[in-house]
């Protein structure tokens, strides 16, 4: 067993740090050392996007990233997305659009949502399907999840919320 | 039926689902989100061979390596009688293997260590030595006398497993003699995989202070594995309690019991400490429950008018290494003899050879309701074929054949009674909203510009809600199903259930069948699933049966309370109960209408102020054995265009028309018809589990199994007509896996139609491009 390392991340706000493997992956660091079970594990080649969080302020598949090489980075994992104890609007649209069913890749989905509306405040249709082709869906059929990113930025829109 | 207000939330109310809020939070609790205290884990070695004489494993490494806790080999649970498990369907399955290995990926050992990492590495370090055995891939040449015999364990020296038969015979024969035409189709239903996003998994944790096992499992029937591990495992079924928490998808993949699971008991009970196993992504595709592989053919007889005779199918079902189909026990093909389909006829014939060949076992329901997925492709794939031979439209032959309304309850010539259906409807709906007429002339002058485009249609009919007790069992338990409502003081209940919902919403839509039968909002109403400590016994989710049985269960417990809530409240009232009238939320006398008492009323009176010779209390239980399957229905309309470049299939329009009958939810329909079609989708174009000539799994992971994103779904166009189920109490049907089961052929359809001008009568699945661009070489449309 290698040697550990120390390893201080910011996540949804707060200051954490362990003592880790260096092999460690980083969706494990999230999950089991820092124990935000939100983020999930549904494949083992990086295809399925479960373990998408944000990662100074980009997109990762967090299980294709070491945990030491997010030594230093501020985390938003889907725990972090209520603002003030509200809802945020992706989390609203979600569940007013009939986004999601067994909610196993929706973590993933809001935190891809999340980027791609911070980066694009008035999505097309196109613009959200190529915005979360890196997550897959087995439940949805992705039209739902659509509906729910637009319902989303119409409202981010109105409240200027982030 | 009564129309609740949207503040109850009835039936047909598209409420938001209370499921939501814990997922959208991130704090929904799978499997492996269970952490318990002293808890390790577990990981499986498997071969990388598809047939091979064990020779030895020496664990002697793996071991020493420092933190690992045990390894387990199959000789080691030959002590425990425990090498083998039962299958779900009269066969026996390796846990471990012993002996010899059967498909590649089999489990070989188990691995438990102090944390995932070590137990990884050491499962790289149990050293097995192989001797590679001639492998059988092909299910063709399963009973060819050169072919390995796989089963050294089975009496029967033969790689045969099972012949089913049903219909008439020689009556069949007779028809097709008479036949003014014929068509025969050859199609394989290819293998493939549910691949739920959350793969299979559990925590068993064994107490030996209280000798309980629990065990945290991914189970869509945890009351069925909770029997089963007390039968196989010995251990006094009180003590054991099987709780299946949220689930991230099943469609089918957690039905069976996997040797995972097993082993992880075994280790809890060998260490006293709370064992967790969860599978990768690759091992869930590798080794756990595919479906299909159905090596099909359909012959058709007709007049020359187009009116079908008779049908006869015969098929070759490859079931890997052990049958492990998870279907009803009297049915070894499952409901495949729903395959007559929508079409009124006299005569048909089927029959189903199942085999061994060195691949993982099978095969289970993958989003259906056994193999009916296999006979509605089958059937409207055949319907087309046989348009194509009379040159006439395939909408039009299917509307001369389809049952009459006037015909149901209808008696099939395989021996169904389907209970209602209006198949004429439900097309001429499709028919409009896709504009038909229009794009078959489009068709013809894209046709002279020399454009490919096609149009698919699929008319098919289900059969759901396994099942009456007369006919249908898994491993001898009856296929009821329960729910039990208990209504609390001030009016607000919990029912709980013998399903499990992996996404479906369950929550949210029994909630509401409480709200439609009792006036109580749903949102008052908690349901409660998947732990068998508490819930009534039942069979599970699985093959659309949870609306069909558990909703009617749900419904036939919520009538029981209200039978007693009548009682209180003419005690109340002072009134006799036949003064009385219900309507949802109240009873009130008739005639003075102000004179009432609410359900709450009445749920507090009956803990507070019982009326002499009651019991305290209202609750009620349910086991509810269904009289019938319920029969939903459906027509699909796809339009595609092909780029002749590529080989590449779009789907432009997809127009889908269900009838399920009465409708729970109607958003949470919707949503299912979304997913259906897409999983539809995938296995047309996309999905297949394919092996190499030496057993290599090929589509063993998400690289090679594809699954559609975002970007290669289209836009799914519903719709609905309601034609009620005559015998459920709430008129309902299951809906869940029409889409998956109607679809398929829509694509095929699709396909097939734009290249039949060339010759093309059939192209097997899944329609990758480069199938498609092989044909339009052939066919010279492209060089």
């Amino acid at each position: 067993m290698a040697k550990k390392q120390l390893v201080g991340v910011k996540v949804n706000g707060r200051e954490r740090q362990a003592e880790v493997e260096p092999r460690l992956l980083l969706v494990h660091f999230i999950r089991e050392v820092l124990g935000l079970t939100g983020t999930h594990v549904g494949c083992d080649t990086s295809h399925c996007g479960a373990c998408t969080v944000v990662l100074d302020g980009k997109t990762v598949k967090s299980c294709t990233m070491f945990a030491p090489q997010a030594d230093g980075c501020e985390l938003l994992t889907v725990e972090g997305l209520m603002q003030d104890g509200q809802l945020h609007p992706l989390q609203e649209g979600f569940r007013e659009e009939h986004g999601l069913q067994c909610g196993f890749c929706t973590p993933g989905m809001l935190m891809s949502s999340y980027v791609l509306l911070q980066k694009n405040k008035k999505p097309s249709e196109e613009d959200i399907r190529w915005g979360i082709s890196g997550n897959l869906c087995r439940c949805t059929g992705y039209q739902n999840i659509v509906k729910a990113v637009q319902f989303a930025a119409a409202r981010m829109e109105q409240g200027g919320v982030k | 039926m009564p129309q609740t207000t949207p503040e109850v939330g009835g039936m047909g109310h598209s409420i938001k689902r209370k499921e939501d809020l814990r997922f959208i939070q991130g704090k929904g609790n799978y499997v492996d989100d269970v952490h318990l205290p002293d808890m390790v884990y577990g990981q499986l070695v498997r071969s990388p061979y598809a047939h091979a004489r064990l020779k030895g494993i020496n664990t002697e490494k793996a071991r020493a390596l420092p933190g690992v806790l045990a390894v387990i080999t199959g000789t080691d649970l030959a002590k425990a009688n425990l090498a083998w498990m039962p299958t779900l369907y009269f066969d026996k399955q390796m846990v471990l293997a012993t002996g010899k290995v059967l498909f590649q990926s089999q489990e070989v050992a188990f691995v438990v260590a102090e944390d995932r990492y070590t137990a990884a590495d050491a499962a790289e370090l149990v050293e097995v030595d192989y001797e590679e055995l001639p492998v059988l891939v092909d299910p063709h040449k399963a009973t060819d006398p050169g072919s390995p015999i796989l089963r050294e364990d089975r009496e029967e020296k033969s790689n045969h497993i099972f012949h089913w038969e049903v219909g008439d015979k020689s009556a069949t024969q007779r028809a097709f003699q008479d036949a003014a035409v014929k068509v025969n189709l050859q199609a394989v239903f290819q293998r493939c995989h549910p691949a739920p996003l959350e793969t299979c998994g559990c925590v068993a944790d064994f107490n030996r202070a209280t000798g309980r096992l629990t065990i945290y499992l991914t189970s869509q029937a945890p009351h069925a594995h909770r029997t089963l591990f007390a039968l196989v495992g010995g251990i006094a079924e009180n003590n054991i309690r099987v709780i299946s928490p949220d689930i991230g998808g099943g469609f089918g993949n957690k039905v069976p019991i996997y040797p995972g699971y097993v082993c992880a008991v075994v280790a809890s009970l060998t260490l006293g400490r709370p064992v967790k196993w969860v599978e990768t992504r690759s091992e869930n595709l590798q080794s756990t429950g595919f479906a299909r592989d159905y090596h099909m053919t359909a012959e058709l007889a007709a007049d020359r008018d187009g009116k079908i005779q008779a049908l006869r199918v015969k098929t070759l079902a490859d079931h890997g290494a052990f049958n492990a189909a998870a279907q009803p026990t009297k049915f070894p093909a499952g409901l495949f003899s729903i395959c007559t389909g929508a079409y009124d006829y006299p005569n048909a014939f089927c029959e189903v050879d199942g085999v061994y060949t060195n691949k993982a076992p099978g095969g289970i329901a993958y989003r259906c309701s056994f193999r009916v997925t296999e006979a509605a492709y089958l059937i409207e794939r055949a319907v087309d074929v046989l348009a194509l031979e009379l040159k006439t439209d395939p909408v039009e032959l299917r509307k001369k054949n389809f049952i009459r309304p006037e015909k149901f309850p209808y008696q099939s010539p395989l021996g169904w009674s389907f209970d209602s259906g209006n198949y004429q409807a439900a097309m001429d709906l499709a028919l409009e909203k896709v504009g038909y007429e229009q794009l078959r002339k489009e068709q013809e002058e894209k046709r002279r510009k020399g454009e490919l485009m096609g149009i698919g249609v699929s008319s098919f009919v289900e059969i759901v809600g396994a099942g009456p007790a007369h006919s249908f069992d898994i491993a001898g338990i009856k296929m009821f199903d329960s729910a039990e409502i208990r209504v609390h003081p001030t009016g607000k209940a919990i029912c709980r259930m013998g399903t499990k919902s992996q996404g479906q919403g369950h929550e949210t839509t029994y909630a509401q069948i409480v709200a439609q039968e009792l006036g109580i909002p749903a949102a008052d109403v908690t349901v409660e699933e998947g732990d068998t400590d508490t819930a009534p016994y039942g069979l599970g989710t699985y093959a659309s049966r949870s609306t069909p049985v558990s909703g009617a269960a749900t419904a036939v417990a919520a009538r029981k309370i209200r039978d007693k809530a009548k009682k209180i409240a003419a005690h109340l009232l002072e009134c006799s109960e036949e003064d009385l009238e219900w309507e949802p939320g109240k009873f009130f006398v008739k005639g003075a209408p102000s004179k009432s008492k609410t359900i709450q009323d009445i749920a507090f009176a009956a803990y507070t102020n019982i009326p002499e010779g009651l019991e305290a209390g209202l609750e009620a239980v349910d086991y509810y054995d269904p009289p019938n399957l319920t029969f939903p229905f459906g027509t699909y309309i796809c339009v595609v265009d092909i780029d002749k470049g590529t080989g590449e299939v779009k789907v432009r329009r997809f127009v889908a028309v269900d009838d399920c009958g009465n409708v729970i939810n109607p958003m949470i329909v919707d949503g299912q018809i979304h997913g259906g079609l897409t999983e539809g989708l995938a296995i047309a174009f996309m999905q297949q589990i394919g092996y190499d000539e030496n057993g290599n799994v090929q589509g063993g992971s998400f690289m090679d199994y594809l699954l559609p994103t975002a970007v290669e779904t289209p836009h799914w166009d519903t719709d609905k007509t309601c034609t009620p189920s005559p015998h459920h109490p709430l008129g309902a049907k299951g809906v869940g896996e029409s889409p998956n089961v109607g679809s398929p052929a829509a694509f095929v359809n699709a396909v097939v139609d734009a290249l039949s001008h060339l010759g093309v009568r059939h192209i097997d699945m899944p329609i990758a491009p480069w199938k498609v661009w092989t044909i339009l070489k052939e066919k010279g449309v492209v060089s």
